[in-house]
């Protein structure tokens, strides 16, 4: 909830822009959120857990998972922007 | 005593969220163009990701280093700090979907939830699809994966 309503603090109270500029399609989002749901979950962990808080406690498991998607995600924004 | 606890409980949970997603857009990373940026190596390439992701971890070093020492959080209640260490196939699988996906749309969990937030329709299309993923992996992946 906390993060749900934190554009309206960001907004309201501190005057911040919140605006985001999203260039994916409907299809591509629904695929991505189907692997970045899963993903988490089969991963146990996202950028937040494993990249923030799992770095931040020197844990083995979440380098690992941290190089993992940094390098798929540099693979498919090479692939998606550079040879398709 | 239970009922006040739970109101500072629920209280320091929200806060807590506040604050991520505010951090989340002052540096940009709550805007999916600013991921890509990142990820885009052989395009005009943004860093911005790494020292924000290097700032947290400095402070998540010494937060974490604070909290492994308390057997119990500063409203009572238990520590949940995760302990496992071995590296096994659904970390590397589950990953691996995971920054395909984070590469496809530029959206990972918490700042689709503030885009989402701050009203992007798409942020809701991606979130919704985000939960079905989630809702696949209990109805499937827990049995026969």
């Amino acid at each position: 909830m906390g993060l749900l309503t934190s554009p309206l603090w960001g907004k309201y109270v501190f005057q911040m822009n919140t605006k985001a500029a999203i260039d994916a399609d409907y299809l591509t989002l629904i695929v991505a959120g189907l692997l970045v749901g899963f993903g988490a979950r089969y991963g146990s962990g996202c950028t937040s857990g494993h990249g923030i808080c799992g770095l931040s406690r020197l844990s083995p498991r979440s380098l690992i998972a941290t190089l993992t998607f940094m390098g798929c995600g540099f693979f498919v924004v090479y692939l998606v922007r550079h040879l398709i | 005593m239970s009922q006040n606890h739970s109101i500072f409980s629920n209280g320091s949970e929200y806060l807590i969220g506040v604050l991520f997603g505010l951090g989340l857009m002052i540096s940009g990373m709550s805007n999916p163009a600013k991921i890509l940026a990142f990820l885009d190596l052989a395009g005009a390439w943004d860093p911005s990701l790494i020292f924000v992701m290097g700032g947290a971890v400095l402070i998540g070093l010494l937060a974490f280093y604070l909290a492994k020492k308390r057997t119990e959080n500063f409203l009572g209640g238990a520590m949940h700090i995760p302990t496992r260490r071995d590296i096994d196939q659904p970390l590397i699988v589950g990953s691996a979907l995971f920054g395909v996906g984070w590469g496809l749309a530029g959206f990972c969990p918490g700042p689709a939830l503030v885009s989402l937030g701050s009203g992007e329709s798409k942020a809701l299309v991606f979130v919704l699809a985000m939960l079905v993923g989630m809702w696949i992996f209990e109805r499937i992946g827990q049995k026969k994966l």
